[in-house]
């Protein structure tokens, strides 16, 4: 089974659309390969400090910290990305007028496509190629920024047409495009926009990237309440006699329960179209896994903890 | 219809809010249902208050916009027609505009208004830089949404717009935008870039920064980059008034931000981020939505204890059921024993969404709440289903 190599890829970049759960999906990920003995990286790239909230640590920084065994954390900062980059790969002393630099950095980022996503994806290439860790778990952007992301050394590379900018690009390029190492996961929910995104996102990775799509991951699946058997003896509970008599086993009106129980069932009917059409869509080779929704007083560690539980078991663990 | 504007009093619902503005921002983090509200809260106004309203949206779901008759180039203002209004009790008593935003489009008739002559704007438009640069500069949505919002206001076409903001990765970009490209325009950076390819006379002190730049980038990268900001700079004036022009109108008294938010514990953070922004930079913060919330009836403390006792007993109530329903009592059992548990999970999603909306720290005046509807909204009736719960 495909599946289970996703976590033998050295790079996972995870996407999706907003508020699908993308961060508790990379935290999930990461704390699981963690487990699974692998020495691992998980980055945040749009840093809004919510990972450090999945797992219930400090402030996650540039740099790399422990946060449970074997799992490191960092977020993303392009300006001190753009430093480590220079000194590390260009070999440009940092006395080098570092201050104009940046600035030139910031403006040429402003207007030229892929520099400031190249500092990013440059930075996390580099942790695999010099084989830091097992594995980079990136809670990547969102999926109207995704694709900019992962072509920018592409970009670069049609742009720059010499300089040692355009040296780098090509190593990158090489991890990137190499479906051993590197894949992508879309993180969706059974949801009408999330699903479209989702469908539309596979079509531009494969005619604009160079990425592997290595998984989707469907979360807060809801569960089905009924069978069709079932659904006809709840129809005829929600008849006047019978909810008279249900009335008198709770002493009390039991409408309130049937009206949530028809809520859920309309609400997982909604859905399931929805994960339909995306199964018909998908290339049937991506793997899918399954994530349910999670009846849960809180997000924290705890559910984080909860959808590796799930992850784990859609893997075959 | 004349709008009530410079009322003193402060409006107490959506309503009263969209009755008093001229424009309505609606802001949030992705997935709370920017646009449905938005679509929503025009649809209610075009429908209760009447006057020209416009929806401005950003990426609609493809059945909304169809259902509103936008295309997906549908760049310029189309008028939804009547017959979708059919259904709606009293019918509609104004009129309701939709329009989508197209950035690429609007980047190009920008460019075609501030160039000072037809061969520079052609010259721009040609300029392989331009044609990645207005497709994926950072903040060109959010900054041509704000552009496009002041040309149809400008215009004075409508009573009301309702515009939806594009999913950025820092939610309040789009505020910031018209200044940063102002500022951008006017960097001192940009002319030091644009030197060198102007004259090869460089003085001594700012030799090593083009050396390092030239290593880096190579000079062709340089003077493409230079020769794009050249062109793009005969545009400076007309850019730099416009950018501080759209900047005033999202501080008139006329304009009003709304934000949306589910009670997720990340989209709350967010919205309370904007709440905060908005106020310290003196926006007018009209109104919070909580969009797809439970029903209230899953906190109803007696149902739960019923739900809780039910899952007990499940079997003494289902024997009890089924006799009187004439129903198999195993199958009456796995029933009942589901509608208690599915209450019971629901309940504590409910409880962790009342919680949530408990610790809000400071909210505006107007709080409305729409359910989490078991069905997507993908026409007129279902807009204004939803609009209904938020309205008054």
């Amino acid at each position: 089974m495909v599946p289970e190599s996703l976590l033998d890829r050295k790079l996972v970049f995870v996407t999706g659309k907003g508020g699908v759960g993308k961060t508790t999906v990379s935290a999930a990920l990461a704390l699981l390969a963690s487990e699974r003995g692998k020495r691992t990286l998980v980055c945040e790239v749009d840093a809004k400090g919510d990972l450090s909230d999945f797992y219930e640590t400090g402030p996650i920084r540039f740099d790399e910290r422990e946060i449970h065994p074997g799992l490191w954390a960092m977020s993303m900062d392009t300006e001190a990305s753009l430093k480590q980059y220079l000194s590390l790969q260009l070999r440009i002393p940092l006395v080098a007028r570092i201050g104009p630099l940046a600035r030139m950095f910031d403006f040429v980022a402003t207007a030229a496509p892929g520099v400031k996503e190249i500092v990013t994806v440059g930075k996390l290439c580099w942790e695999v190629k010099e084989r830091h860790y097992d594995l980079v778990v990136v809670d990547a952007s969102a999926t109207g920024h995704i694709v900019g992301q992962l072509a920018a050394p592409q970009a670069i590379n049609q742009l720059v047409q010499v300089g040692q900018v355009r040296q780098q690009t090509g190593w990158m390029l090489d991890i990137l495009g190499d479906a051993a190492t590197t894949g992508l996961v879309i993180v969706t929910t059974p949801e009408e926009m999330p699903v479209n995104e989702t469908i539309e996102l596979q079509g531009r990775v494969r005619s604009e990237t160079t990425v592997d799509l290595a998984g989707i991951v469907v979360n807060r699946v809801l569960p089905e309440l009924f069978g069709r058997r079932e659904e006809a003896v709840f129809e005829r509970l929600c008849e006047p006699d019978a909810v008279a008599a249900i009335d008198r086993a709770l002493d009390g009106p039991v409408q309130p329960l049937l009206d949530g129980a028809r809520m859920a069932v309309s609400l997982r009917r909604t859905r399931t179209e929805h994960l339909e059409r995306l199964r018909a869509e998908v290339d049937a080779a991506i793997p899918m896994l399954y994530v349910p929704y999670l009846f849960v007083r809180s997000h924290g560690l705890r559910s984080t903890r909860v959808v590796a539980d799930a992850l784990s078991a859609e893997l075959g663990f | 219809m004349a709008r009530r504007t410079g009322s003193d009093e402060a409006p107490d619902s959506l309503e009263a809010l969209v009755a008093a503005k001229e424009i309505v921002v609606f802001c949030g983090s992705g997935g709370v249902g920017k646009t449905t509200t938005a679509a929503a809260t025009a649809a209610m106004a075009a429908v209760k208050q009447g006057g020209k309203v416009l929806v401005l949206t950003v990426d609609p779901a493809k059945r909304l916009a169809d259902a509103l008759g936008v295309g997906p180039l549908g760049n310029t203002e189309t008028r939804v027609p009547d017959e979708a209004f059919a259904a709606v009790a009293g019918g509609v008593r104004g009129e309701l505009w939709a329009a989508m935003l197209d950035t690429k489009q609007s980047w190009d008739n920008l460019v075609r208004r501030h160039a000072p002559d037809r061969e520079t704007a052609t010259r721009i438009l040609e300029n392989p830089l331009y044609q990645n640069v207005s497709g994926r500069f950072v903040q060109s949505h959010e900054y041509i949404a704000m552009e496009r919002l002041y040309e149809i206001h400008h215009e004075g076409s409508f009573d009301l717009i309702v515009i939806d903001t594009p999913p950025t990765r820092n939610a309040l970009d789009f505020i910031e935008a018209p200044a940063r490209m102002a500022d951008f325009f006017s960097s001192r950076l940009l002319r030091l870039l644009i030197v060198p390819y102007r004259s090869r006379m460089v003085n001594l002190a700012s030799r090593p920064f083009y050396q390092v730049a030239d290593r880096i980038l190579g000079s062709q990268f340089l003077q493409d980059i230079a020769e794009f900001f050249i062109l793009f700079q005969t545009m400076y004036d007309g850019f730099v008034q416009r950018a501080t022009a759209v900047e005033r109108l999202l501080h008139d008294k006329r304009t009003s931000f709304v934000v949306v938010s589910t009670l997720e514990a990340t989209p709350v953070r967010e919205a309370e981020y904007f709440i905060e922004v908005l106020t310290s930079m003196h926006f007018h913060l009209g109104a919070l939505v909580l969009n797809k919330v439970l029903p209230s009836s899953f906190l109803d403390e007696a149902a739960g204890r019923r739900a809780e006792w039910l899952s007990q007993h499940t079997a003494e109530v289902a024997a009890e059921v089924g006799a009187v329903i004439g129903a198999d009592g195993h199958l009456v059992e796995r029933v009942l024993h589901e509608v208690a548990e599915s209450f019971r999970n629901f309940e504590v999603v409910a409880q962790r969404e009342a919680k949530q909306r408990a610790e809000l720290a400071s909210v505006p005046d107007v709080v409305a709440t729409a359910p989490s509807f078991e069905t997507d909204i993908y026409d007129l009736a279902g807009l204004l289903r939803l609009g209904e719960q938020i309205w008054s």
